[in-house]
């Protein structure tokens, strides 16, 4: 069975790979942005993203020095037998990774305003919880999420008769009115809901699907697919310097809205998606996203 | 578009050469200031209290680097910009008051600053935002950190660099502001955006937050 303690030191190394290495998809969306440009500036803008990407790698730093707030998404089966302990080995092994790669501190008192000097406090890292009926087995999927581009997030409720265009709207604007400001090319999260709670944390899991990905549903494929196009014609371009692309991709989740409700959450990442996920079954610990990991061990 | 390669400390002639789109690149002395260390400069400087650093001529980056005590030396592991648009209300009156020439960030700065760039011989600069291994490579050495009670990402940051960059010009000394070009284009694209998920020209107008 795999112990608390190596379910711990994983978690860390998935969390220092994931500040320092970049992952295959939003690499490739960067290549191709980089290959497809001809705006003088945004070309030199995203040459020097792809350079940093490649030195991060070679001297195994953050690639970007805002390592972000620590989110954890778990899937856990009903039958997992650290389930219970996962909180206490999730919080521990950022303050390992937090420690040992080393990440930014970047918790800070809601109050006091005293950063906590190693990526815990109230309520961080934030975990999100889903349970999986007669399992054994768990997923973990950290997420380091940027400040700066937490900038252009909102949820909104919109009367439904504006319907899925007046949602769509929302986002659009929210891109529109942020401009430079969260590092774009961006990655577009929308949710789409009852609630703006609903919405928002939606929009939030969007991010975690990767670069390409659709959602199984052909209508709502779709509607990404439009989007990804309409803030791409905005023009703002890598860092807000004019150019094809501001954004590296779009997705949306979805719940069934209330008849008199249809709220909106936008959620906007910076070009630097940082998102692993690792399984843990029985006997050992796989990673999924950054699988070099796999042969190190 | 030209490429320039200054050294600190840089004088309101070189700086005055510097045209939006140009490229530059620092070697000398970078000294980092945040939120908590502009209103703390400017407390300062209120008082008539000397900084520990003196600013003239030298190149301020919004920056809140990783970190990495080495006995008793500091080593920055990542250091790409943070959003400049937040310290909009503090920079005009720093301009003025420290003599800084060249300023660093991401994201473009308001017309308070433009007018004091204009004013008092400055450009606004951005290096690619996120790119924090990039800019960590040519710095070559902390010479010292002051502040550090305000936090790592906070502290006034003394740092040796050579050839930083690329640094895009966006505001330049005769108040031209790149950010302003592109956004007249983007709000002339905006329609192009609607048009794409369909909403037609008089549900454009619709503000979601007017409801009620």
């Amino acid at each position: 069975m795999v112990s608390r303690e190596v379910l711990k030191d994983k978690i860390a190394t998935m969390v220092s790979a994931t500040a320092i290495y970049l992952a295959d998809d939003v690499k490739e969306a960067l290549k191709k942005a980089y290959e497809r440009e001809d705006n003088v500036v945004a070309k030199r803008v995203l040459k020097s993203i792809l350079d940093n990407v490649k030195i991060a790698e070679e001297e195994k730093r953050p690639l970007c020095q805002d390592t972000g707030t620590l989110i954890y998404y778990i899937k856990a089966g009903e039958n997992f037998p650290l389930l219970g302990e996962l909180p206490a080995v999730i919080r521990e092994a950022t303050i390992e990774a937090t420690a040992s790669t080393p990440l930014r501190p970047n918790a800070v008192d809601v109050i006091t305003g005293k950063n906590s000097g190693n990526n815990t406090g109230e309520n961080i890292p934030w975990i999100e919880w889903e349970i999986i009926p007669k399992s054994e087995e768990a997923e973990i999927t950290v997420m380091l999420k940027g400040g700066g581009s937490e900038g252009p997030s909102l949820a909104r409720t919109i009367p439904p008769s504006l319907g899925v265009k007046g949602a769509l709207k929302v986002a659009i604007d929210a891109i529109f009115e942020a401009g430079a400001k969260p590092c774009p090319p961006v990655i577009v999260g929308v949710g789409l809901g009852p609630t703006g709670d609903i919405a928002m944390k939606l929009a939030r899991r969007a991010l975690l699907r990767r670069i390409g990905e659709r959602h199984p549903r052909p209508d709502v494929a779709e509607l990404e697919d439009k989007l990804l196009r309409a803030v791409n014609a905005l023009g703002w371009g890598p860092q807000g310097v004019g150019g094809y692309t501001t954004a590296l991709d779009a997705h949306i989740e979805i719940a069934h809205r209330h008849p008199a409700s249809l709220a909106v959450g936008v959620a906007v990442n910076c070009w630097a998606l940082r998102v692993s996920t690792l399984r843990v079954t029985k006997h050992e610990v796989k990673f999924l996203t950054h699988r070099f990991l796999n042969a190190e061990a | 578009m030209a490429e320039y390669h200054f050294t600190t400390p840089i004088s309101e002639e070189q700086v005055k050469l510097l045209k939006i789109g140009d490229i530059l690149f620092i070697s000398g002395t970078v000294l980092s200031l945040r939120d908590a260390g502009h209103r703390r400069a400017l407390e300062y400087l209120n008082k008539g209290k000397p900084l520990p650093v003196n600013f003239s001529g030298m190149a301020l980056y919004h920056v809140g680097p990783v970190v990495k005590r080495e006995g008793d030396r500091w080593r920055v592991l990542s250091a790409g910009p943070t959003t400049s648009a937040r310290l909009e209300m503090y920079e005009a009156e720093f301009i003025e008051k420290t003599g800084v020439r060249v300023i660093i960030g991401k994201g473009g700065m308001g017309s308070k600053t433009t007018e004091a760039c204009r004013r008092f011989g400055v450009v606004y600069t951005i290096f690619t935002g996120g790119a924090g291994a990039l800019a960590a490579k040519s710095i070559e050495e902390v010479e010292r950190v002051e502040w550090l009670d305000l936090g790592i990402p906070e502290a006034l940051w003394v740092m040796r660099v050579r050839e930083f960059g690329p640094l895009t010009v966006v505001i330049d000394s005769n108040g031209e502001n790149f950010y302003d070009n592109v956004k007249k284009e983007v709000e002339k694209n905006l329609k192009k955006a609607y048009s794409i998920i369909g909403l037609s020209q008089n549900e454009e107008g619709i503000q979601a937050e007017k409801w009620s």
